[in-house]
């Protein structure tokens, strides 16, 4: 008896996590494509189309930017604790410590960050770059610790081969190491992709709110997440703000899936060749 | 090149310490200012009042109860479906389930908002009473937003427990639930206790989503006002920070170096449990 109340509250429980799942995407999905239309991706965004052009247009700037400063960062910050320094050295201990502390860091403490940072000390104000800025180093211990991995799954007997042919250790971990476990390292990325997407907190007061395109880097725009705030907190356009939680949820759902499908086909590829 | 990777490698020791040194210049001076006893203990937060009260006890009280709150809906689920995942499905649904968890992971906080807004805070309102925005609206979208934390850690912790405790458990007559539950689960104690430590640290620190049902009234509420709104930490930051100035200003930033001692803390209490689990 005791049994069966303990199997049947497992499998309860597990159905009550299905179900909320559904619930939300189908919620969402229902009441939002309808309102997709042509007017919602017109480029101009003014109150009657209520387009989510710009924004889209200001994710893909705050995505490239952020990641041309983050993703070198963190692969080569991984290169160091993996290929060169001393395992278990104090600076190691010292870097891994501080990337866990930094993936601890709620959003909104690094948009105040941001804010105090980038936005007020350097004098750049709203903008793209105080965003991306503040956005670089939320996503620096994700980059840093995916490269870590999968640099670490690449096998020993790869660098030794390299080194047995004479290769140098730069050039046996930026022709070796690094191919090899490239796919990880992208999984990685396209992980931290999905986060700036999804962002909302650390954005609201570095790249602003403003609903247009920004023109240079260092003019404000919002991105797809912030505008979805808006209009769900403004109230007015409910239809265009479910149409828009609709884009949201497709395109994140899509790159984490993108990131979860390159991860798995990266372990396929060692265990082949240790057969 | 050598310089140039060890250089990228101080990067996240650098950004660690600028958060922490700008915080703390921009903040801890308010909190003198003010004075600590006012600051944390104050029940009267009317920055705008003339004089004003910067006390943060309500936002303190609001960010504990909606994380409680979480807790309560998120836990028993979070801990039942991970155990359901590790030991109890059959293989053909785990290959959706575990996708599903996924998903719910990658959901953006703004999202939930949006679903907390449209499906939650109505539902409160229609079945409970009252304004709808409300504590028990912001638990019920926390439990839900610390379910894939709580379930995924919990799930590797229960995995990780070795084969011969369950076999030996089984062994000795034990039936198959009875061996996961008397057995595993007790054995992943400190795997489960860091997940939810960690649950507690996502719900304390999501700010969007608790903002945008919770009601934002910084009153100091009972814990069986449940059905009144509520204002976090967090959202007290993101609310305010738009327009405040002078005091005021360091003030919130103040309330940001208060979350983040607090977050620093139950982190500090994660790594501890996941160092004695070893996961």
């Amino acid at each position: 008896m005791t049994d069966l109340i303990l199997r049947t509250s497992t499998w309860l429980a597990a159905s009550v996590t299905f179900v909320v799942l559904f619930s939300i995407i189908g919620y969402i999905l229902i009441n939002g494509v309808p309102y997709i239309q042509l007017s919602l991706f017109e480029f101009e965004y003014n109150t009657t189309n209520v387009s989510l052009m710009p924004a889209v247009i200001t994710t893909i700037m705050t995505v490239g930017l952020s990641l041309a400063i983050a993703v070198p960062l963190g692969v080569f910050s991984a290169i160091y604790l993996v290929e060169y320094a001393k395992r278990g050295s104090r600076f190691v201990k010292l870097v891994r410590i501080m990337a866990e502390t930094l993936s601890g860091i709620p959003s909104i403490i690094y948009g105040l960050f941001g804010l105090l940072f980038f936005v007020v000390w350097t004098g750049w104000g709203f903008s793209l770059l105080a965003g991306s800025c503040t956005l670089s180093i939320m996503i620096l211990p994700l980059v840093m610790r995916t490269t870590e991995e999968s640099l670490i799954a690449v096998p020993d007997s790869y660098r030794e081969g390299s080194f047995g042919l004479g290769a140098g250790r730069l050039r046996t971990v930026f022709r070796i190491v690094i191919p090899s476990a490239a796919p990880g390292i992208l999984a990685g990325v396209i992980l931290a992709i999905g986060r700036i997407v999804g962002e909302t907190a650390a954005l609201i007061y570095t790249s602003g709110t403003v609903a247009q395109i920004p023109d240079t880097l260092l003019a404000s725009g919002r991105t797809l997440a912030i505008h979805m705030y808006a209009l769900s907190s403004e109230g007015l356009y409910s239809g265009q703000a479910y149409a828009t939680a609709v884009i949201l949820l497709v395109v994140v759902v899509g790159i984490n899936t993108l990131s979860a499908f390159i991860a798995k086909r990266l372990t396929f590829k060692y265990d082949d060749q240790v057969e | 090149m050598r310089i140039v990777f060890t250089i990228s490698a101080l990067a996240a020791i650098i950004a660690v310490g600028l958060i922490c040194v700008f915080l703390l210049v921009s903040g801890v001076p308010a909190i003198a200012e003010i004075g600590i006893r006012e600051f944390l203990l104050g029940t009267d937060w009317s920055p705008t009042n003339n004089p004003p009260a910067f006390g943060i006890l309500p936002m303190i009280f609001g960010s504990i109860y909606v994380t409680v709150g979480a807790i309560i809906f998120g836990m028993p689920i979070g801990i039942l479906t991970a155990v359901f995942m590790a030991r109890i499905c059959p293989p053909s649904i785990y290959r959706f389930i575990k996708p599903a968890v996924d998903l719910l992971a990658g959901i953006p906080s703004v999202v939930y908002g949006f679903f907390g807004i449209v499906v939650l805070v109505p539902f409160v309102r229609n079945s409970f009473g009252g304004n709808g925005s409300s504590i028990l609206a912001a638990s019920m979208l926390l439990g839900i937003m610390i379910l894939p934390t709580v379930i995924s850690i919990s799930e590797t912790s229960i995995r990780a427990v070795p084969e011969e405790l369950y076999e030996g458990a089984v062994a000795l007559g034990a039936s198959h639930e009875r061996a996961v539950f008397g057995i595993l689960v007790p054995a992943a104690k400190s795997g489960i206790m860091a997940a939810i430590v960690l649950g507690v640290g996502r719900a304390v620190g999501e700010t969007m989503a608790v903002k945008m049902v919770a009601g934002n009234q910084a009153l100091l509420r009972m814990p069986y006002e449940f059905l009144e709104g509520t204002r976090t930490l967090t959202a007290n930051v993101v609310i305010e920070m738009g327009y405040a100035e002078g005091l005021h200003r360091e003030a919130l930033i103040a309330t940001g170096v208060v979350l983040f001692v607090l977050i620093m803390g139950i982190n500090l209490l994660f790594s501890l449990l996941k160092r004695r689990s070893e996961i």
